[in-house]
């Protein structure tokens, strides 16, 4: 047990810290900076600014909100800054809150939707765009991601063959592959996505980026961890710095045991919480003098979240208290509660492992059945549903 | 055909946020009768919407915030209200500073809340930066006598009353009783009601003419008798519409006791009643103590201590009475028999208080909107 108090009084002391930090003072110079903004200095910052100040003075102009909110869309996206969903919320607040608003207006609400959370909603506003544009390759990609993220993966399928049939053929390809590959079919599925990603024309970088990552996923899942290896590094290869497959390849390094190697790729980007959390999880393994600040850290992240009365973090946060925190049970509430929202292999992992942990392997049932149900293939369930059998 | 798509999967698997979704803290704090209040807010938020990057080098410095504070002061509280037990409370910043948050830096603005009355419920009402960010949150905490409330206000829920707790059985009656005080103090009907009714205690009616008494006791009588009668009768029908045995509708209750004034200060002039202006007194007491049931209601009851409550405003009531009328007595006493008070005070107050209960029976009665005086 002395590891486990050490850690009591890291994060005891870290949470004092933090409340210290968290004391009203007043600057000593005028010239103290105190914050850094958001640099606005490139053009399509320069750009959104002169839209948003003509949109200002005509709120009503349809075509302009649009624009604005989807560039605003594209900043949050970019700059993974939440404030940005509300700012582009506000720039479309005149249809917001319509029962039937404009089908430009049900793109934002959706992306917005989404980003919250709000999958019945977001999957209604779609529903909504594609009764009248059926042709909206966007609005099917859209829809195929939430189906997915649900475990709904014949709906994704659907969505993915309307996305093949509006002729995008990589993205749909990888669409298509990735949610036969959740639902039984990855041995398939596998070959078919990397050979479209061979003899195609694609040069977005975003979707062959996208499309290695998949291709990663995939095989790790299917147990080929030499393939998903080299998936992972093809895609980091393409230089953008992404959020997601910056996690995901984390992910994968410290299910191979490979802590430092997460250490190196996650040193100098830990402002998001999802690194940030993997950042503190191989700190944990390899056991760095950094891990109680940046258990500190996360800990007021997760707090400033729960005081919004907000619960979007549930996967993270089950994830913070099941490894980091040492709070099984409430791992295991966490878990459960974000299973009835999401349904990714990571989603039901959390709750096996918490339920394991916490001596209540009968509240895993929900998802033991779930996985029967769907043929979910991923080799990293099974250590975990092993143990449960063995029970 | 080539698309472009957004690819947003890694958006949706792993909400990844550099930065959180825009709050301010909003906390305030009652300690005794005092309650002040902090605020800090994000200095990106106020940059988005005042703009407080003044050379345009993507940076607030603490010279800049400080250039802007009147202007950032100006419209921090221009969304922000705060109400004890429904009446608006004042709020005047008193200090500026800065605070680091897991997002940056904040504004920190510290004010005071002053308030017409003793909260017992403070109400809130909140909408900075909804127009502009309407997933902007205000992040309330109230801290009072050792106990925290907390709320988040959004733009679909901006208002919020918080009970400020139980305070102590006898922490309740005083400042009841200091309310009872204070609201027949502001209670012009109820002050004009009694004043008419005593306006004759030091005066008897002889010969169809109001002659002064002889002596200090037979006004005293008088009034004491006057006084009792409207208490003994205010008291009750307070008791009874309190404990919800008894309710009026509050229209009905006001243009009664306007009426109520009104005859009163008639019967000084066309006297009808001369010998039992107790029994008056005791009648039209019924209806002013629905007046002040009102009150009470609206101060919002402590439902531990409610007996407590009651009493201590009824005393209050009586006690802000006796001050009026230990004021008014001794004066009419002296004065009673110079032409100023029989014909000025007497004659020409008695019109006056007719013509005033006239106007709030008719404004009360119509619901003309004319005055504000209750």
């Amino acid at each position: 047990m002395p590891r486990l108090s050490a850690l009591a009084w890291a994060m005891l002391f870290w949470m004092l810290s933090g409340i210290s930090l968290a004391a009203p003072y007043i600057p000593k110079s005028s010239d103290e900076v105190l914050e850094q903004l958001p640099a606005l200095n490139n053009q399509a910052d320069l750009e959104l600014r002169l839209l948003q100040r003509q949109l200002d003075a005509n709120p009503d102009n349809l075509p302009l909100a649009t624009e604005v909110a989807t560039r605003l869309l594209e900043s949050a996206r970019t700059k993974a800054d939440p404030r940005y969903y509300g700012y582009a919320e506000a720039a479309v607040k005149t249809w917001w809150r319509q029962a039937q608003p404009p089908v430009e207006v049900l793109m934002v609400r959706a992306t917005i939707r989404q980003h919250r959370h709000d999958f019945n909603g977001a999957l209604q506003d779609l529903q909504d765009v594609l009764a009248n544009r059926p042709s909206n390759a966007q609005a099917w990609l859209t829809q195929a991601v939430i189906q997915t993220v649900r475990g709904d993966y014949e709906a994704s399928l659907r969505s993915c063959a309307m996305l093949k049939r509006l002729g995008a053929t990589l993205p749909a390809t990888a669409c298509l592959a990735n949610a036969a590959s959740l639902s039984g079919s990855g041995r398939q599925a596998y070959p078919l996505l990397q050979e479209a990603l061979a003899n195609t024309a694609e040069t977005d970088v975003q979707t062959r980026l996208w499309t290695l990552t998949v291709l990663a996923e995939i095989a790790a899942r299917l147990g080929d961890d030499r393939n998903a290896e080299a998936h992972f590094l093809q895609a980091m290869a393409l230089q953008r710095r992404d959020a997601y497959l910056l996690s995901a390849y984390s992910d994968f390094l410290l299910d191979q045991h490979r802590p430092a190697e997460v250490l190196a790729l996650l040193k100098d980007d830990s402002r998001p919480d999802g690194l940030l959390l993997r950042l503190a999880l191989a700190e944990q393994a390899t056991g760095s003098k950094l891990l109680p600040q940046h258990i500190g850290e996360l800990q007021r992240r997760i707090d400033a979240y729960r005081l919004r009365g907000e619960n979007i973090h549930q996967r993270e946060e089950a994830r913070f208290n099941l490894v980091l925190a040492k709070q099984p049970e409430t791992a295991l509430r966490l878990a459960l509660e974000n299973w009835q929202v999401q349904h990714e292999p990571w989603d039901a992992r959390l709750v096996l492992e918490a339920a394991l942990a916490s001596g209540k392997p009968a509240a895993a049932h929900p998802v033991l059945a779930w996985l029967n149900q769907t043929k979910l293939q991923d080799r990293q369930l099974q250590p975990f549903l092993a143990k449960l059998e063995a029970r | 055909m080539r698309i472009l798509l957004v690819i947003c999967l890694g958006l949706l698997a792993m909400p990844v946020s550099a930065h959180k979704p825009s709050d301010s803290y909003l906390s305030i704090s009652r300690q005794e009768q005092a309650i002040s209040g902090q605020w800090d807010i994000a200095l990106r938020d106020l940059n988005y919407a005042l703009g407080l990057d003044d050379d345009g080098d993507s940076r607030i410095t603490w010279g800049e915030l400080q250039r802007h504070q009147a202007q950032i002061d100006a419209y921090a509280f221009a969304h922000l209200a705060i109400n004890a037990n429904h009446q608006a409370c004042t709020l005047e910043p008193v200090n500026h500073q800065v605070d680091k948050h897991t997002d940056g830096a904040y504004a920190v603005l510290q004010f005071s809340v002053v308030c017409p009355v003793t909260a017992r419920v403070l109400g809130v009402d909140y909408r900075l930066f909804f127009d502009l960010d309407p997933s902007h949150r205000g992040l309330l905490r109230l801290q009072n006598q050792g106990q925290t409330q907390t709320a988040v206000l959004g733009p679909d829920q901006p208002l919020r009353e918080l009970q400020l707790g139980q305070p102590s059985n006898w922490r309740a009656f005083s400042e009841f009783a200091q309310e009872g005080v204070w609201h027949i103090w502001i209670g012009y009907d109820h002050i004009l009601f009694l004043v008419s009714l005593l306006l004759p205690a030091v005066l008897w009616r002889a010969d169809s003419r109001w002659q002064p008494v002889r002596q200090f006791r037979t006004a005293f009588i008088e009034v004491a008798k006057i006084v009792t009668a409207f208490t003994l009768a205010h008291s009750i029908t307070l008791s009874l519409a309190t404990l919800q045995f008894l309710n009026l509708p509050s229209r009905w209750v006001e243009s009664a006791i306007a009426a109520s004034v009104l005859l009163a200060a008639l019967n000084n002039i066309y006297p009808l009643v001369i010998k039992r202006i107790w029994l008056m007194a005791f009648v039209f007491g019924l209806v002013h103590g629905l007046g002040f049931a009102s009150v009470l209601a609206d101060l919002g009851l402590p439902t531990g201590a409610l007996a407590l409550a009651l009493v201590g405003f009824n005393l209050g009531v009586e006690a802000g009475q006796f001050a009026i009328v230990g004021v008014f007595l001794p004066l009419a006493f002296y004065l009673r028999q110079t032409w100023c008070y029989q014909r000025l005070t007497f004659g020409l107050g008695s019109w006056l208080i007719a013509s005033i209960a006239l106007f709030w029976l008719l404004d009360r009665s119509l619901d003309l909107g004319w005055g504000q005086f209750n």
